[in-house]
């Protein structure tokens, strides 16, 4: 009961976080919105029993992720932006389509509620396993080499932020 | 736990060479001074070469490796020796760009090569967190490669473009791999064929399939996810476009045959992939004749030839699957080959890419014009050509499959199509030039990434029997499904050889 | 279904964020009840004494911090793998130190690779702007 409680509480600040986010117009206060959306997803990972992941969200997306979008907004001087009208054809076709399709989404999903099955909020912890300790057997066995070639990634991206910082080149 | 062995090494020996001579770059490039880097670039050459070699090692050791994480068999080996053959030309054309553009960068070899290591683990990957990491690791070095020609508005825009709408449709694979994992319990591809195999698929097997064909639909650029492709082409370096019009859509057409054909997801998709594959072909050729600038209209041939891939996928079954894994082949013989020449005719700046610029090129250019002839020939589907036997075997698999109607959209198009690829050949040989300067001279390694892609070309239009076999057996090994039916210790040193190539 | 003792282990944590929004909240409504409201233009200005501030609070910055932001995270994401694999290093044996060993070293190739190019050196020059 307490856990559905919380569930839907900080489901609910995740949402408003989330359009408070878009409706912003001026970028620092749309990333603020974004530690709003960042802090509540950690607390219901942390309610679904993935504590290492509830941590990881805290430290690498509340932390750092965060550091960086202030960074870039401050980089750019981006300022608050003008409310344009937009396209109207964006605003015909995409308004009805998004509709159309959360309808037949939440349609699909309503009827098939049966199949799906109960998610047994975090079932490792019933287990009477230590969540970071499954994850740790996970990832440096089974998952070893997807964690290893997660070096590489991390290599590229270093490589492509160098070749984007500096302007090196006068093509 | 079973420990690491001799062979899983051997399994990802592609990878592993790539990823070294990635890294080798990467340490190299800081300490050079400032001015050319094609002794990088060589050295880049020779990892893909090696790769390449290694690839051919592998045929005698098929095999899951990893704990389960990848798996090698005749179909991921085809791709492993293709991917590598494709960024080894792409790295020949770009050595002559680079110093043409005055861009001095190791970096970009460096990313080819580590965007390599991923496409070709993209194709060996049955761990859909692997194929996702993969999938990234293409991407984003993509992403920043197409973003290579700064000083144009167009190139940075090219790059944004890109990044911003791969990052979308990756988020949309990524949702269909956390679906797949609700419905099955399991990411890992022989699992998820053990869960659904016979069981009646629920809802959320449908939507995660679904939505992998909008993520992977994106990367192959069919209708109608193919909106990126003209401003991304146009913008991107050229033998970079060689590259990502061929290399990542290859391995993610090999993740789409794994997804569809060896998970047993229930195959109600077809009817998206006829629609898709429709679309790709009258949007991509109609687009395609309207455009006057060269780049532009082979994106949309680009996305037209996805839509050819698509029949094969619709068509289904072992000869559907074996046209699909040949065309890409053929596909990247003959577009690789005429972006190269794009990209030296371009000259400093990419400055002649309009239709107009190609004007008496059989006269200014006599070699630069023929090898682009072959390979329009070749996109054309002219017999004597790889593209000819491409597309007769993929109409060959849809009628073999009574896909009547879309074997005939498919043929009305090849023939639209022969319009706007004639039209440059026609400029090239019966127009008076309008460009003075003469082109540069071919330097030695762009006549041979041409030579090579010409060869290949007219390879697989003449003596198509070797390839084809071999993808008949990547295709007999995608439908003997996964092998973990028959799962051995990855430590298992006699793994035998399942079938050796003829 | 989690027990509740799960929850109970983290009941600290959601008094703690309680009693922070409460505390500001009190804070921030004590202090517009109470206060008295005089604005003089000294008191609107960011700082009352000091220096005075010059230009905007959205300056330009240099791209070199965006590289260390940039630089931080990877190497942040990497450092979160260690945590995990630190649980279970004694039971993974030699086996974990060589994957962690492969993994760290691939770290150093991006850290040699940054350092040379002076990526996070403050006193050079920017030569590199043509």
């Amino acid at each position: 009961m307490l856990h559905q409680v919380l569930f839907i509480v900080f489901g609910a600040i995740c949402v408003a976080g989330a359009i408070n986010l878009v409706a912003q117009r001026h970028p620092i206060n749309s990333a603020l919105s974004l530690v709003v959306v960042m802090g509540s997803l950690a607390l219901i990972y942390l309610l679904l029993g993935a504590e290492f992941v509830a941590a990881v969200q805290v430290i690498v997306y509340a932390g750092a992720i965060m550091v960086l979008f202030v960074f870039v907004i401050m980089l750019l001087n981006a300022g608050a932006e003008e409310r344009t009208q937009g396209s109207r054809i964006a605003v015909l076709i995409g308004g009805p389509g998004v509709a159309v399709l959360t309808g037949v989404i939440v349609w699909t999903v309503m009827r098939n509620s049966q199949q799906f099955g109960g998610v047994l909020i975090g079932s490792m912890v019933e287990q009477g396993q230590d969540n970071t300790h499954g994850i740790a057997n996970l990832l440096f066995k089974d998952f070893l080499l997807p964690f290893e070639v997660t070096s590489v990634l991390i290599l590229i991206a270093i490589m492509g932020a160098v070749v984007l910082a500096a302007r090196k080149e006068s093509v | 736990m079973n420990s690491i062995g001799y062979n899983d090494y051997i399994r990802i020996l592609p990878e592993l060479v790539l990823t070294f001579f990635g890294i080798l770059v990467m340490l190299i490039d800081p300490l050079l001074g400032r001015g050319s880097r094609k002794g990088l670039g060589i050295l880049s050459l020779t990892g893909s070469f090696l790769a390449m070699a290694a690839g051919f090692y592998q045929i005698n050791f098929h095999g899951p490796a990893w704990f389960g994480m990848v798996q090698v068999d005749s179909f991921s080996i085809f791709f492993h020796i293709l991917i590598p053959c494709i960024s080894a030309i792409c790295i020949l054309a770009s050595l002559e760009y680079l110093d043409q553009q005055n861009i001095h960068s190791g970096e970009y070899y460096g990313l080819i090569l580590f965007g390599t290591a991923g496409m070709v683990l993209m194709t060996s990957a049955v761990e859909l967190v692997l194929i996702f990491i993969a999938l990234e690791i293409s991407s984003i070095s993509t992403y920043i490669l197409a973003g290579y020609r700064r000083s144009s508005a167009a190139g940075t825009e090219s790059s944004i473009k890109y990044f911003l709408l791969g990052s979308f449709a990756t988020a949309f694979f990524l949702y269909g791999v956390a679906m797949i994992f609700g419905a099955t319990g399991s990411t890992s591809i022989p699992e998820i064929y053990k869960a659904l195999n016979g069981a009646t698929s629920g809802a959320l097997v449908y939507i995660a399939v679904a939505l992998m064909l909008i993520g992977l639909g994106f990367k192959v650029a069919f209708a109608p996810f193919h909106v990126w492709t003209p401003d991304v082409y146009e913008g991107a370096p050229a033998p970079v476009v060689a590259l990502m019009s061929t290399g990542p859509k290859a391995a993610a057409f090999a993740v789409l045959l794994r997804v569809l054909f060896a998970t047993a997801v229930p195959n109600d998709w077809i009817w998206l992939i006829w629609i898709a594959a429709a679309l790709s072909m009258t949007l991509g050729n109609f687009g395609a004749l309207i455009q006057n600038n060269v780049k532009r209209m082979l994106a949309y041939s680009s996305i037209a030839h996805a839509g050819y891939i698509l029949v094969a996928f619709a068509a289904g079954r072992e000869i559907g699957m074996a046209a699909a894994i040949f065309y890409t082949a053929s596909y990247a013989a003959m577009n690789v080959g005429a972006f190269a020449v794009v990209s030296h005719f371009g000259g400093t700046g990419e400055r002649y890419i309009d239709i107009e610029d190609y004007a008496g090129l059989g006269k200014r250019s006599p070699l630069l014009a023929f090898t682009l002839t072959i390979f329009l020939l070749s996109l054309i589907g002219i017999p004597l050509t790889g593209g000819f036997f491409a597309k007769y075997y993929v109409f060959n698999a849809a009628l073999h499959s009574n896909l009547v109607w879309l074997t005939i959209i498919g043929v009305v198009n090849s023939a639209v199509a022969a319009y706007y690829y004639l039209r440059l050949i026609v400029m090239m040989y019966m127009r008076e030039a309008t460009v003075d300067a003469p082109p540069e001279r071919v330097s030695p390694s762009m006549a041979l990434a041409l030579v090579l892609a010409a060869i290949g070309t007219i390879y697989l239009g003449v003596l198509p029997g070797y390839v084809l076999d071999s993808a008949h057996h990547g295709a007999q090994a995608l439908k003997a499904g996964p092998f973990s039916k028959t799962v051995q210790p990855a430590n298992n040193a006699n793994a035998a050889p399942v079938q050796t190539l003829k | 279904m989690l027990d509740n003792n799960y929850f109970i282990r983290y009941l600290p944590l959601l008094i703690q964020v309680g009693v922070g929004i409460a505390l500001a909240a009190v804070m921030v409504t004590l202090s517009h009840l109470l206060g008295k409201h005089k604005w003089t233009p000294a008191k609107n200005s960011p700082y009352e004494c000091g220096i005075t501030p010059t230009g905007d609070a959205q300056g330009r910055f240099s791209v070199k911090f965006y590289m260390v932001a940039m630089l931080f995270i990877l190497f942040d994401v990497e450092a979160v793998f260690l945590y995990p694999w630190a649980v279970i290093a004694r039971k993974l044996g030699m086996f974990g130190f060589w994957e962690m060993l492969v993994y760290i070293g691939l770290v150093l190739v991006g850290f040699f690779y940054i350092w040379k190019k002076g990526m996070i050196d403050w006193n050079k020059p920017e030569r590199n702007e043509a």
